[in-house]
């Protein structure tokens, strides 16, 4: 299937049906960011979904799992909630419950966040001599979630695969050319 | 629906910084039938400390935790047992507050769908004394 046969069918293609597929991908790319930047607005997270990609809170999530987040600023943080936070100068998020907060009169609050599988709580991840999050650490707060396991019968969801190609691109940084230039390819050269 | 009853007495160790360990006295037993259904994949409970402090408004502090799967069995009896983290403030904020609130809550982690955070009816009051005994120390 994947033989050199689009090869030749691009060749055949005239200029205006190479321009006419080249916009087609624009338009599937400009959608696809809409939709992500409308769920920006509407849960008020930079990040409204979110790949588990560590087995510390397990058995509730395993990796490649998904989850919603949410990050309204008066949706006030207590504990037992599911948090998304940033430790500062990193990149990966991180997934884990808060286990402590103390909050002042004005609103200022500091807490302290464990993975469920984690024999101990997170102060040894946070940067080098901080105690606690604040809110400005937090991407989001996991308000739903979706299982990246193959359901029971044999139907495996195509959701589970984005989750693992997620945490693919996250481990190997050149994956994600690959994976944007077969895409790439893909729309161009497929014939409507 | 669970309730957080038959918490009532507190030992308390010290050291330098007032370390409060919690031990409940009794037997509870707490059941979760009616909780468990199809979309539920487990449920994890939480036993929280909530009061107020003069350097902080608001002080919320797990005590206690536990994973119950689907298929556990749905009926836990939780008989003298110790609270599972050490329990001290931001400050000198516990020694004498009269008004510890114990409250048991739950977040159910479905198959698919919300995750939603539940507090149990019915709470417990504690108030700290304003002289901790030493049982222990370290």
């Amino acid at each position: 299937m994947l033989s050199l046969d689009f090869l030749d069918d691009v060749r055949r293609m005239n200029k205006r049906q190479l321009y006419y597929q080249v916009l087609n991908f624009g338009m599937i790319v400009s959608s696809a960011l809409m939709i992500w930047k409308g769920l920006m607005v509407i849960t008020g997270s930079e990040s409204p979904i979110v790949v588990v990609l560590s087995g510390s809170m397990e058995p509730a999530f395993h990796r490649g799992d998904l989850l919603f987040l949410t990050n309204r600023v008066e949706d006030p943080i207590r504990v037992g909630e599911i948090v998304v936070f940033r430790i500062e100068g990193r990149e990966i998020p991180i997934v884990h419950r808060v286990l402590k907060i103390h909050e002042k009169q004005n609103g200022h609050i500091k807490f302290l966040t464990k993975g469920d599988n984690n024999a101990v709580d997170d102060r040894g991840l946070y940067k080098q001599g901080q105690h606690w999050l604040e809110k400005k650490d937090v991407v989001g707060r996991a308000r739903g979630f979706l299982s990246g396991e193959q359901i029971s019968g044999g139907q495996e969801l195509f959701v589970p695969y984005i989750g693992i190609v997620t945490i693919l691109m996250n481990d190997y940084p050149k994956f994600k050319y690959a994976v944007l230039f077969l895409l790439g390819m893909f729309v161009l050269v497929h014939r409507e | 629906m669970p309730t957080a009853q038959n918490i009532y007495s507190v030992h308390k160790s010290s050291s330098q910084s007032p370390i409060g360990l919690t031990k409940f006295h009794g037997s509870n037993c707490i059941t979760f039938e009616n909780i468990f259904d199809w979309n539920v994949k487990q449920l994890f409970l939480y036993l929280s400390a909530e009061y107020s402090t003069k350097n902080n408004a608001l002080n919320q502090v797990v005590l206690w935790d536990k994973i119950v799967l689907r298929g556990d069995n749905p009926r836990l009896l939780l008989k003298d047992m110790k609270t599972k983290y050490f329990f001290f403030d931001d400050g000198n904020g516990l020694k004498g507050n009269r008004n510890v609130t114990l409250t048991l809550s739950w977040n159910v982690v479905p198959n698919a769908g919300i995750l939603p955070l539940v507090t149990g009816s019915g709470h417990v009051s504690i108030p700290f004394p304003d002289t901790y005994e030493i049982t222990k120390s370290y």
